[in-house]
């Protein structure tokens, strides 16, 4: 009898012992999948922050008036993309060292200003035209080489020759940060800019307006479909062979590789129908269709989740099939719905694939005004960063994956914080 | 059987797929694609060109030289791009396909572009001959005239004069037009030149790279490849003079044949390891879509000498 009850105290210290141990797992792997999601945005992170300063030099600046405009004072167009305005820019630079006399010395010393600076200036003046003729003190854009310097990322020691700045310039460049004449300032341009092929003047609005398009169409497209298609299969469809030969290609299609979808929008979209190419409405219909079968999976979940007492009540009552769903059932799954539709966005806008095929992976400058018009993505944006040669575009893909990390998290919390405020427990 | 679907889902279907709209591309906005090797020398023509004149800004895509002159050549019309870009000459057989859709393409020769085999700066500047790279990397040698599969494992198994350290080399991937021109001019010329092999032999049997762990492949990624070669100074990358060019604190680039890859080297053809760069037109949409003739006007006047094109690291013609 003692002896028995002692093999039960142990047997029962064992098991809390296995529950401990169990505990002990559980934590050890959530602290690993923490520290490895912190590393990588830590590590982003200290890459990328240095991307949200951008070094600019203050030049005083005088243009003549009657250069630019016509005969009635305003702002011309056709004089201005004739004016040399880089020329006007590198004179101003010019001024600040005078003992600078060589022509190949004066050749570095302008390298020093991005040459988009000289766009920069017409840019003021279209919105200034005021300003002619006044000495104004602008703050304009440095090369992406000068950038690195300023921000330490620039290796000095190494040769001369070796060097994309030689002596000189590194002189220059201190001289004028000691002056206060240059530095890093908030970098406005990365937000508020679409894509260059100068690193200093590259920005992200372009493929955010892209990606915002693209998702607006996919929503639309997607939304719709997907929960009429769950309403179908659960109200409506009768169990049997086709029913099971559908149900078991929505799950298929959730797992086919995303890059297909591509291919589809490709033959479909673009060769069948005729559609633009690079465009965000062959974008968002691609990535829809990629998406369908998330939300059919989590409308149809949260459907099945709504009590069938509150459908059989209102069938009792009178109501038809369809408005026992449309009345009843759907409001009360629209949480879920709305959870997973969010969580089916998040993946979309992550995705690079598809959008390759019908031509979205694509420089370009301008940002689109128009579901027709050229768009490129985020994802897409950061991979073509990642791919150019400049030094300079290093921090900025760093930074971009930050801003998307950012709006995906945003995203997801979202979706959490719906589905905690309408959830309803029954 | 039932009818399966529910009528009103199915004529909101119907309405969604079969209203056959024809928005083709915005007429005015010129669509470039192709090779991945001209696409950066491409992009700062095409920010220029639309910074300075009125027309709108083209649109690049990076599809490679092979995929680019497909989707050119497939026809004429908005749903086809205007311009492909090539790192390589168009082949006969993609001619024919042009013509047979009636494209008519109008070459330009924008200039060259160098191979490098490059090394971290952390280690000697080496110097190979052609035949040395192609018994490093190559699946199989030839040694008294027998193909035999690739047994070198150290540099100075291949030329005492190379130092003792394990062959590491990294290569793009086959879909890069670096990786066609590094086979073509380095790995068929020493199989043509050295081994006197006929075109259909040489294409055979030299065309692979090793598989055996001592030449690996990379993404189509040269900053990639110049990470890792800082990572390890004993390693070797493959890849475009215009990263080198980038990176000049980190990598060099070996001597190929007593001669290094330079500015001055490539451009009067002593550095043979390069190939020419060209874009192709299409002759029937010049006139069609607006602004065609002024950008490639444009893009000869930015590759010349002292241009821009050349800061990043093209060679002009």
């Amino acid at each position: 009898m003692k002896k028995n009850s002692l093999q039960i105290d142990r047997k029962l210290i064992a098991r809390k012992r296995a529950e401990i141990r169990l505990k002990i797992y559980g934590i050890v792997s959530i602290s690993i999948a923490l520290i490895m999601l912190s590393t990588l945005i830590i590590s982003i992170g200290l890459s990328g922050y240095s991307a949200l300063q951008q070094a600019y030099v203050k030049l005083d600046i005088i243009i003549e008036g009657e250069k630019i405009t016509d005969e009635n004072g305003m702002f011309s167009n056709k004089k201005a993309l004739l004016f040399n305005w880089d020329g006007a820019v590198s004179n101003a630079l010019l001024k600040k060292f005078p003992s600078v006399k060589k022509r190949s010395d004066k050749k570095s010393l302008r390298s020093l200003m991005s040459s988009n600076s000289g766009f920069e200036l017409r840019e003021y003046f279209k919105q200034n035209p005021q300003d002619f003729d006044k000495k104004i003190t602008l703050w304009l854009t440095a090369s992406d080489d000068f950038d690195q310097y300023l921000k330490g990322r620039f290796n000095v020691e190494v040769l001369e020759k070796d060097r994309r700045l030689n002596d000189n310039q590194l002189q220059w460049i201190d001289f004028l940060s000691e002056n206060r004449i240059a530095d890093l300032k908030f970098n406005t341009g990365f937000f508020t800019n679409a894509d260059s092929r100068e690193p200093e003047s590259a920005g992200i609005l372009g493929a955010v307006v892209g990606s915002s398009l693209t998702l607006i169409i996919t929503v639309l497209f997607a939304l719709p479909l997907a929960v009429m298609a769950s309403i179908y299969l659960e109200y409506f469809a009768k169990p049997g062979r086709l029913t099971d030969f559908i149900e078991v290609n929505i799950n298929n299609l959730a797992a086919i590789p995303s890059i297909v979808f591509g291919l589809l929008g490709l033959s479909i979209f673009l060769s069948l129908f005729g559609f633009p190419r690079s465009a965000p409405l062959v974008g968002g219909l691609c990535l829809g269709l990629m998406t369908i079968p998330t939300i059919i999976i989590a409308t149809r979940a949260s459907i099945r989740a709504v009590p069938p007492s509150i459908k059989d009540a209102a069938l009792g009552l009178g109501a038809s099939k369809m408005q026992a769903a449309l009345h009843h059932v759907i409001p009360l799954a629209a949480p879920g719905i709305l959870t997973g539709t969010i969580i089916g966005m998040a993946q979309a806008l992550g995705e690079t694939a598809p959008l390759l095929m019908i031509g979205m992976v694509a420089f370009i400058i301008e940002t689109p005004n128009s579901f027709t018009s050229a768009a490129t993505a985020m994802p897409v944006q950061i991979f073509m960063w990642s791919d150019s040669a400049e030094r300079a575009f290093y921090e900025r893909s760093s930074l971009a994956i930050l801003f998307l990390v950012g709006f995906l998290i945003a995203m997801n919390s979202l979706a959490v914080i719906l589905r905690r405020k309408f959830e309803k427990k029954w | 059987m039932k009818i399966f679907f529910k009528p009103k889902l199915f004529i909101f279907l119907c309405l969604l797929f079969s209203v056959n709209y024809t928005i083709a591309r915005e007429g005015n906005q010129i669509s470039i694609v192709g090779s991945s090797t001209v696409f950066p020398f491409a992009t700062i023509v095409a920010e220029r060109f639309a910074k300075s004149t009125n027309f709108k800004a083209p649109v690049i895509e990076s599809t490679g030289s092979g995929g680019g002159l497909k989707l050119f050549c497939s026809g004429i019309g908005l749903g086809f791009p205007d311009i492909t870009n090539s790192s390589r000459a168009i082949k006969s057989s993609e001619k024919e396909i042009c013509a047979k859709n009636g494209v008519t393409p109008v070459e330009y020769l924008i200039g060259y572009d160098g191979i490098t085999f490059s090394n971290s700066n952390d280690n000697k500047q080496l110097s190979f001959t052609k035949e040395d790279i192609f018994k490093a990397v190559s699946a199989v040698v030839y040694e008294n005239g027998k193909m035999i599969e690739n047994p070198f494992k150290k540099w100075s198994d291949i030329n005492s004069s190379l130092p003792e350290i394990d062959i590491d080399v990294l290569a793009p991937p086959p879909s890069s037009g670096t990786r066609d021109a590094f086979v073509e001019l380095v790995l068929h010329d020493v199989c043509k030149s050295e081994y006197k092999m006929d075109k259909k032999t040489y294409k055979e049997n030299c065309s692979a790279l090793r598989e055996d762990g001592f030449v690996t492949e990379v993404g189509e990624n040269d900053n990639l490849i110049i990470e890792k070669l800082t990572d390890n100074s004993e390693r070797f990358g493959i890849f475009g003079f215009s990263f080198l060019d980038q990176n000049r604190d980190r990598v060099q680039g070996s001597f190929v044949d007593g001669i290094e890859p330079s500015f001055d080297n490539i451009a009067d053809g002593s550095y043979k390891v390069s190939r020419p760069l060209y874009f192709y037109v299409k002759k029937e949409h010049i006139g069609v879509v607006p602004g065609i003739e002024d950008y490639t006007d444009y893009f000869m006047s930015l590759a010349i000498e002292g241009g821009p094109l050349e800061d990043a690291g093209l060679i002009p013609n």
